[in-house]
């Protein structure tokens, strides 16, 4: 006979399913091939006003055979350029960019599996216990075949002092998958871009976090 | 009292054992779309707890109205249906302003996507997406069609349940979500294998809406009903608990 307690009322999260193979229809409905809503959400997320080092995100996701995900949808979230989340739980002392929430959706392309977004490269926030956390930009990824989105950071591979100081890097046991989580900054006609390829299985599998 | 964890303000820790695992083989295409390590475990910091707010001026009046939202030439073809639920936290609290996103199949279980080729006709007046914010009680509605089954390649004739698919944005990052719901009666669910991904026989009877007949409009729909849970924090316990002082933020 098991003990009788008084139970606890909290509500169970909504388990999670894949996405699909036609997330675009809902997320991206210009991929799937119509125009449906006066707005679109889209991958570009600084305005002609917004502060800060215009860059380029681009790279692709791979499986398990080194075969690009064509049909990934892919959303990042990040602070602005002075490291301010632009949400109300973000009290640090430093400003708001009103004209950047520093959210994108981007999609890959069906060709070629290559996603982009077009932003700005954030500052630094604090992080827990007052360790600053070095610049980055979080990852979120969708696709067929994921039962649930996966989630990750992409760091900045001119940033080596913040990123060798930075608390979650330094969470990961194993130095050599560290890397898996900083893009290669190069430069293309005068546009800063920024690399950053996800593998989802593989000798070089990406960091993925349980957040 | 303040507690270190109700200063951050970071979500509960996410209950693994009623989510579908990485690698579910039944479900084919998971086997190479699976993180083979682990997942490395993050308390959340502010980039965990922020997350995107969406505005109400950014969907416009029909955006939540699958029925008129594509409409060209006519009504489109099918079951007329409300579908309503509630945006709740573990905590059973109201997530407030929260981007709930849907899309489905047509009446034939017919997408309209450029790489659908499933035999049953698009349907000129369906586009089959809709989009919502909860309201201050963390209540959403929409109308549309009931979508219907379709096959899919997994063993070589897999049947789907009618389902519409779900992406919701609650408050913070960290409990962001996709999932599908499915109608209450529905006969293929049984044999479904991605609604089988699922481990937890309580967590697969939370995906199933049921018929809702209060909430339908006579002589017009039915309705269904879905409320759907997003991970909770004690920051929405303790609704103060966000303090200028919070060690999360430092100076």
């Amino acid at each position: 006979m098991t003990t009788m307690v008084n139970q606890l009322e909290y509500l169970k999260e909504t388990a999670s399913q894949t996405a699909g193979p036609y997330v675009h229809i809902g997320l991206a409905p210009k991929q799937a091939g119509f125009d449906i809503f006066e707005n679109n959400f889209g991958s570009v997320l600084a305005g002609p006003r917004t502060k800060g080092e215009r860059i380029r995100v681009e790279g692709r996701v791979f499986d398990g055979s080194g075969t690009p995900l064509r049909d990934v949808l892919i959303e990042i979230w990040q602070a602005n350029a002075a490291g301010k989340y632009n949400h109300p739980a973000d009290r640090q002392k430093k400003p708001i960019d009103k004209t950047f929430r520093g959210w994108g959706r981007g999609c890959s392309d069906f060709k070629t599996g290559i996603w982009a977004f077009d932003t700005i490269k954030p500052g630094s926030v604090m992080g827990r216990n007052n360790r600053p956390m070095a610049p980055h930009i979080s990852f979120w990824i969708v696709a067929r075949g994921i039962n649930v989105g996966l989630s990750t950071r992409m760091y900045f591979s001119d940033e080596q002092v913040a990123n060798g100081k930075d608390p979650v890097l330094n969470l990961i046991e194993w130095e050599v998958r560290r890397k898996t989580l900083i893009a290669t900054r190069e430069e293309r006609k005068g546009q800063v871009v920024y690399r950053f390829d996800i593998n989802i299985q593989g000798p070089d599998e990406t960091v993925f976090f349980d957040i | 009292m303040k507690l270190p964890s109700q200063q951050y303000g970071e979500f509960y820790q996410r209950d693994r054992t009623i989510h579908p695992p990485a690698y579910a083989p039944a479900y084919k295409t998971s086997v190479l779309r699976s993180p083979q390590k682990s997942l490395i475990s993050l308390q959340n910091s502010l980039s965990e707890v922020t997350g995107p707010v969406f505005g109400a001026d950014e969907l416009g009046p029909l955006d939540n109205d699958l029925i008129m939202n594509y409409a060209k030439t006519g009504l489109p073809v099918g079951e007329r249906i409300v579908v309503h639920g509630h945006v709740l936290d573990e905590n059973g609290h109201p997530v407030k302003n929260a981007l709930v996103e849907v899309w489905q199949a047509n009446a034939g279980g017919r997408y309209r996507h450029r790489n659908d080729t499933y035999i049953a006709p698009i349907d000129p007046n369906f586009g089959g997406c809709g989009r919502v914010l909860t309201d201050e009680n963390g209540h959403y509605v929409y109308r549309t069609i009931k979508p219907g089954p379709y096959p899919w390649r997994n063993n070589v004739n897999d049947w789907r349940p009618a389902h519409v698919h779900y992406s919701i944005s609650g408050s913070g990052w960290a409990q962001r979500l996709v999932t599908q719901m499915y109608f209450e009666g529905d006969p293929l669910i049984a044999s479904c294998p991605i609604l089988r991904t699922i481990p937890s026989e309580a967590a697969v009877r939370q995906l199933i809406a049921p018929l809702d007949r209060n909430a339908g409009i006579q002589l017009d729909s039915l309705a269904y009903r879905f409320d759907i849970v997003l991970r909770g924090s004690r920051a929405t316990w303790f609704e103060n608990a966000v303090q200028p002082d919070d060690p999360m933020q430092g100076e």
